[in-house]
């Protein structure tokens, strides 16, 4: 469970940096809060853009699903299930390989580093490795059985 | 389980008001840019012009972007102007800003503009912020406006956010607004032909610079 909760409050704080990025993409708010100018050069190029939407879309519809899957496997019910842990660790896995897409593209191609993405980046890495760690140790209940 | 949820809401909550906070700060008038510079440097610029560079006149105009006499000069009667004046290699206009202190988001406008003059699109820049002069009356904070009018201008937007950020040509706005004090500008626009102060009673049209430009080059000739 402890898992499960980890992965929902990190997917939470993914979301949200993914809403930011989303929302400055639109056009709300001006000039990007960074530090550098990276995330200018990241936000601006022909990158940022994927498929007709903004990458940050993909980000706030990634983190979403993970959000709402993990408080899903957080219900009693859903507790045992181990087919929960199976489906976080899948959407986790596909954030994480669209995540290192994301981080070549900024080192060897547009060659500047977006301290968000940085963030969103150690975000759904972290959420991997708790979801592979719930895989090896399946969920026990810990709610008295009604 | 119950009190997961209430961090969960708490998380929430207070990631909802730092993204609002983020994109409300992310959006404001950069103090660098809307106001004089701590310091003034005078780096030498003496304003962007538009025409040939041999013209035999002159014509020098201080302006104001918030100042709605010389958004009505800009969008009615410059056109005719360059087209009759400028475009003939006649008159060369050159701008120099003269922000007064009345006006809230003149210098902002003046920095944009000067911005934007840095990629070589000041005149586009001056006529975006003329053209779309909405923005000096509803008195709300226009740099998100001036940021698409840039982009609709042809300006970089990384550069400009930037330049910006940094108020990289405050000094140079302030040395221009000195400058007009010096020159007895006592008014936006005011214009000078060949650097002789030029009065109106009214808003001068294409048929005043007409005018003055075949006086000046009369008098050339003799």
């Amino acid at each position: 469970m402890r898992h499960r909760q980890a992965i929902a409050l990190l997917a939470l704080v993914g979301l949200f940096v993914a809403l930011y990025l989303w929302l400055h993409a639109l056009g709300f708010g001006g000039p990007i809060k960074c530090g550098t100018g990276g995330c200018d050069t990241v936000q601006t190029s022909p990158w940022a853009v994927f498929v007709g939407l903004p990458v940050a879309f993909y980000g706030v519809v990634g983190y979403g699903a993970i959000f709402v899957v993990a408080l899903v496997a957080l219900r009693p019910a859903a507790l045992l299930e181990r087919k929960w842990n199976v489906v976080l660790a899948g959407l986790a896995t596909g954030g994480v390989l669209f995540t290192a897409y994301l981080t070549y593209l900024e080192l060897f191609v547009i060659h500047a580093i977006c301290r968000w993405c940085v963030g969103s980046a150690v975000i759904i890495t972290a959420i991997w490795i708790v979801s592979l760690l719930s895989l090896r140790s399946p969920e026990t209940r810990t709610d008295p059985v009604a | 389980m119950n009190r997961f949820y209430v961090v969960i809401v708490v998380v929430a909550v207070v990631l909802a008001v730092a993204v609002f906070a983020l994109l409300k700060q992310g959006g404001g008038a950069s103090a660098a840019a809307a106001g004089p510079p701590p310091t003034v440097v005078d780096d030498g610029f003496r304003g962007d012009s538009l025409g040939s560079r041999t013209a035999p006149v002159e014509i020098t105009e201080y302006l104001d972007f918030e100042c709605p006499v010389c958004a009505s000069f800009a969008t009615i009667q410059m056109p005719t102007i360059k087209e009759q004046l400028i475009n003939t290699g006649r008159v060369r206009w050159r701008y120099r800003d003269y922000p007064l202190p009345s006006h809230k988001y003149s210098r902002f406008a003046a920095h944009a503009a000067q911005c934007a003059g840095a990629q070589g699109k000041f005149i586009e820049m001056h006529d975006q912020l003329f053209y779309h002069h909405q923005w000096a009356q509803t008195g709300q904070d226009p740099s998100r406006l001036f940021r698409d009018l840039a982009k609709a201008a042809g300006v970089d937007l990384t550069a400009y956010d930037t330049c910006m950020r940094e108020g990289r040509y405050a000094a140079r706005i302030e040395v221009s607004r000195q400058e007009g004090d010096q020159m007895l500008v006592d008014g936006t626009p005011t214009f000078f032909a060949n650097g002789k102060k030029l009065m109106f009673r009214r808003l001068p049209n294409s048929d005043d610079f007409k005018a003055i430009a075949d006086s000046i080059t009369r008098q050339a000739r003799r």
